[in-house]
C-alpha cells in the first residue's frame, strides 16, 4: 500500500477527537471545582464556621466522583499515539517523552498523597495541614495540565527544537523556548482559567436545583456566593487570555485565524465578524461571497490581530497566493512555493541518508545544508494542491462564535446571579434558577468549542508546517481503527452513565448534616 | 480521634479510609474495572506500540523514514504531473 487511505486518516482523527473530547469532560471540572472547594475550606479555616466544612465536603464528593471516572482517560490518548500516530510519536519523540513521564510520576504521588489526606484525614491531621492538602491537590491537578498543554502549544508553534536527520526525529535544543513560548503561556492560562468558569457554572447549576426543590437552602446560597465570584473571574480572564491566544494565532497560524473569521480576501483595517452565516459550499478559489449575511465591527480584527486599527490581516486566498508582508517583516511565500520547498527538504533528507550509507562526507554536508534551508516547510511537500492547506472553515468559524458568544452569556449570567444573591433575591427567582440549571451543559459546550477552534483550526497539521496528519498517521488497517472507535463509543457511554447515576444519587442525598455538630 | 504522629499512623489512615468507604466504594470499583479494561484488554489486544517491534533506534528511525517516504513519493508524483 503506497498511498495512505483517506478513511484511515479520518477514522484515526475521529478516534483521537472522541477520546480527547471525552477526556475533556472531566479535566475542566477537576480544575474549576477544585478551586471552589479549596476556597470553601479556606473559609472554614478562617471563620471556623462548620457550615463551610460541610459545604466544602459536599463539593469534594462531587470532585471525587468526577476525578474517579475521568482519571486515566488521558492515558488512552497515549495508547493512540503509539498505535495510530506512531510516525508522529517517533518524529517528536524525545521532546515530550521524558518530561511527560516525570510529570506523570510526580502528579501520581502528589495526588495520591494529598487526595488521601483530603478524603480520609479530616480528623487525623490539623486543620491547616488538611487545608494545605486540598490546595496541593488542586495545584497538582493544575500542574499536571501544564506540560500536556506545553506539548500541544509546541505542535502549534514548534519552537526550541531541531530536526536530527540521523534519527528522523526532533530534539529539544532549548527547554525554556518550549516551556515558555508565548503560545504555551496563553494556552495554559486560557485553558485552566476558562475551567474556573465551568466549575462556577456547575456549582451554581446544582445549587439552583436545591433551591428549586426548596431544600438545603443555606448550603445552596453559600455555594452560589463562592461560585459566582470564581466563575466571574474565570470568564473575565478567559476573555483576556483568549485575546492573547488570538493575537499569537495571527502571527503563528494565520490560516487558523482566517478560518476563525471566514476571511477569504484580507487587507488593511479588516472588521471582526460579530455574527454571520457562511455561504455553504464556498471554496477558496470560487467567486462566491463568503457570507450570506454578516455583521462586522469595523477594523476590529486588524486591531485584535496586529494591535493596529489599519493593520494588515491576510485571508485564506492571500495566504494561498503569498506575496504580502508577514508580521516578521518578510514576504510571505505562496503555498505552491512552500510545496516546492517541502519537496526540496524531503529530497535533501533522502540524499542525506543515502550519503550517510555511502559515507560520502561532501554530499552529507551539502544535503544537510539544503535540508536546514528548507526544513521549515517540510510538511508542505505532502500536499497535492494548495486546498490541502485549508482547514474546515465552517466548523472553525461557528465553534469560535459559540465559544465567544457563550463566554459573553456567562459573563452576564454571573453578574446577574451575583446581583440577585447580593440583594437576597436569588432564592425567589425561579426563572434564574432554571437558567442556571440549564447552563451546566452550555459551559461544557463552550469549553469543547474552544478545543475545536484550536484543533480543527490547525488542520491539516499534526505539527504546524512540518508534519501533516496524513504523514503522522500509522499505516494500519482502517477497519481496526473503526472497530476501536466503536469500542470507545460503548466504553465511554457506559462510564458516563455510571458517573451521572452516581452523581445524581449523591446530589439527591445532598450535603451531610452531621458535620454541623462539631 | 487519634492524630497522625508517625508514618505508620499515615498508613493506618489509608487502611481505615479504605475500610470505611461509603460513597467511594463504587468509584473504586469503576477505577479498577476501567484500568483492567485499559491495560489488560485495550493495550494488549488493540493498542500495541507499533515501533516496539523494532529493537534498535536505527531500525525505528529507518521504519519511520520509509513510512514518511511512501506518502511523500506518491504525492511528489502527483505534484510533478500537475506542474508538467
Ligand atoms: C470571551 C472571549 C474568548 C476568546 C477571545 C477566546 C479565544 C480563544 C482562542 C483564540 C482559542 C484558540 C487558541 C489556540 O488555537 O491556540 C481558544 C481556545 C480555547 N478556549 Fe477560548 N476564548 C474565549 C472564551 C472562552 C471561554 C468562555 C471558554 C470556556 C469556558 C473558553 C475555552 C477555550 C478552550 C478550552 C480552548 C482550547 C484550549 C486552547 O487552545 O487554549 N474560551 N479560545
Amino acid at each position: 500500500m503506497n498511498q495512505i487511505d483517506a478513511s484511515l486518516i479520518d477514522w484515526s482523527r475521529a478516534q483521537f477527537a472522541l477520546t480527547a473530547m471525552y477526556h475533556w469532560l472531566f479535566v475542566p471540572l477537576t480544575l474549576g471545582l477544585g478551586l471552589i472547594m479549596a476556597i470553601m475550606e479556606t473559609l472554614y479555616y478562617r471563620t471556623k464556621d462548620v457550615k463551610w466544612k460541610s459545604t466544602a465536603k459536599f463539593w469534594m464528593k462531587i470532585f471525587g466522583i468526577n476525578f474517579a471516572v475521568g482519571v486515566a482517560s488521558g492515558i488512552i490518548l497515549e495508547f493512540e499515539f503509539g498505535t495510530n500516530w506512531s510516525n508522529y510519536s517517533w518524529f517528536v519523540g524525545d521532546i515530550f517523552g521524558a518530561p511527560l513521564a516525570i510529570e506523570g510520576i510526580f502528579a501520581f504521588f502528589m495526588e495520591a498523597t494529598f487526595i488521601a489526606v483530603m478524603y480520609f484525614g479530616w480528623e487525623k491531621v490539623s486543620k491547616g495541614f488538611h487545608l494545605a492538602s486540598t490546595w496541593l491537590t488542586v495545584g497538582g491537578a493544575t500542574l499536571s495540565a501544564l506540560w500536556i498543554l506545553v506539548a500541544n502549544a509546541w505542535m502549534q508553534y514548534p519552537a526550541g527544537m531541531n530536526f536530527n536527520p540521523d534519527v528522523v526525529r526532533n530534539e529539544m535544543t532549548d527547554f525554556w523556548a518550549v516551556a515558555l513560548s508565548p503560545v504555551a503561556i496563553n494556552k495554559f492560562l486560557h485553558t485552566v482559567i476558562s475551567s474556573w468558569l465551568l466549575g462556577g457554572a456547575v456549582v451554581i447549576g446544582i445549587s439552583s436545583w436545591y433551591l428549586l426543590k426548596k431544600r438545603d437552602i443555606t448550603f445552596a446560597l453559600d455555594s452560589i456566593k463562592v461560585a459566582t465570584i470564581v466563575g466571574f473571574v474565570g470568564v473575565v480572564i478567559s476573555a483576556i487570555t483568549g485575546d492573547g491566544s488570538a493575537h499569537q494565532i495571527a502571527q503563528k497560524q494565520p490560516m487558523k485565524l482566517a478560518a476563525m473569521e471566514g476571511l477569504y480576501e484580507g487587507g488593511d483595517g479588516i472588521g471582526l465578524v460579530a455574527a454571520g452565516i457562511l455561504t455553504p459550499g464556498k471554496q477558496y478559489d470560487d467567486s462566491k461571497d463568503p457570507f450570506i449575511f454578516d455583521i462586522q465591527i469595523p477594523k476590529m480584527l486588524s486591531f485584535l490581530a496586529v494591535r493596529d486599527l489599519d493593520g494588515y490581516v491576510p485571508g485564506i486566498n492571500n495566504i494561498v497566493r503569498g506575496g504580502y508582508i508577514t508580521p516578521e517583516g518578510e514576504k510571505a511565500l505562496s503555498i505552491e512555493e512552500k510545496m516546492t520547498k517541502g519537496k526540496k527538504a524531503f529530497d535533501a533528507l533522502n540524499q542525506y541518508r543515502e550519503a550517510k550509507k555511502n559515507k560520502d562526507d561532501i554530499q552529507l554536508a551539502e544535503a544537510k545544508k539544503l535540508l536546514d534551508e528548507n526544513f521549515a516547510y517540510f510538511g508542505y511537500g505532502y500536499f497535492q494542491s494548495p486546498a490541502d492547506a485549508i482547514p474546515n472553515v465552517p466548523l472553525v468559524f461557528y465553534s469560535f462564535r459559540v465559544m465567544v458568544i457563550l463566554g459573553g452569556f456567562f459573563l452576564l449570567l454571573f453578574i446577574v446571579v451575583w446581583y440577585f444573591s447580593h440583594k437576597k433575591k436569588f432564592e425567589q427567582s425561579k426563572w434564574l434558577q432554571y437558567v442556571c440549571l440549564w447552563s451546566i451543559p452550555l459551559a461544557y459546550i463552550t469549553s469543547q468549542a474552544g478545543w475545536i477552534v484550536a484543533e480543527v483550526g490547525r488542520q491539516p497539521w499534526a505539527i504546524q508546517d512540518i508534519l501533516p496528519v496524513q504523514a503522522a498517521v500509522s499505516n494500519i488497517e482502517a477497519g481496526s481503527v473503526k472497530l476501536t472507535f466503536f469500542i470507545f463509543v460503548v466504553l465511554f457511554t457506559v462510564l458516563l452513565i455510571a458517573e451521572l447515576s452516581i452523581l445524581t444519587k449523591q446530589i439527591k442525598i445532598g450535603p451531610e448534616k452531621g458535620d454541623e455538630k462539631e | 480521634m487519634k492524630r497522625i504522629a508517625s508514618f505508620s499512623d499515615f498508613i493506618t489512615m489509608y487502611v481505615e479510609g479504605f475500610k470505611n468507604l461509603t460513597w467511594g466504594k463504587p468509584l473504586w470499583i469503576i477505577i479498577i474495572v476501567k484500568l483492567f479494561i485499559m491495560f489488560a484488554i485495550l493495550r494488549v489486544f488493540f493498542f500495541p506500540n507499533l515501533l516496539n517491534r523494532f529493537d534498535t533506534s536505527e531500525e525505528k528511525s529507518e521504519h519511520v523514514f520509509r513510512e514518511l517516504t511512501k506518502n511523500h513519493i506518491t504525492n511528489e508524483k502527483k505534484f510533478s504531473n500537475e506542474s508538467d
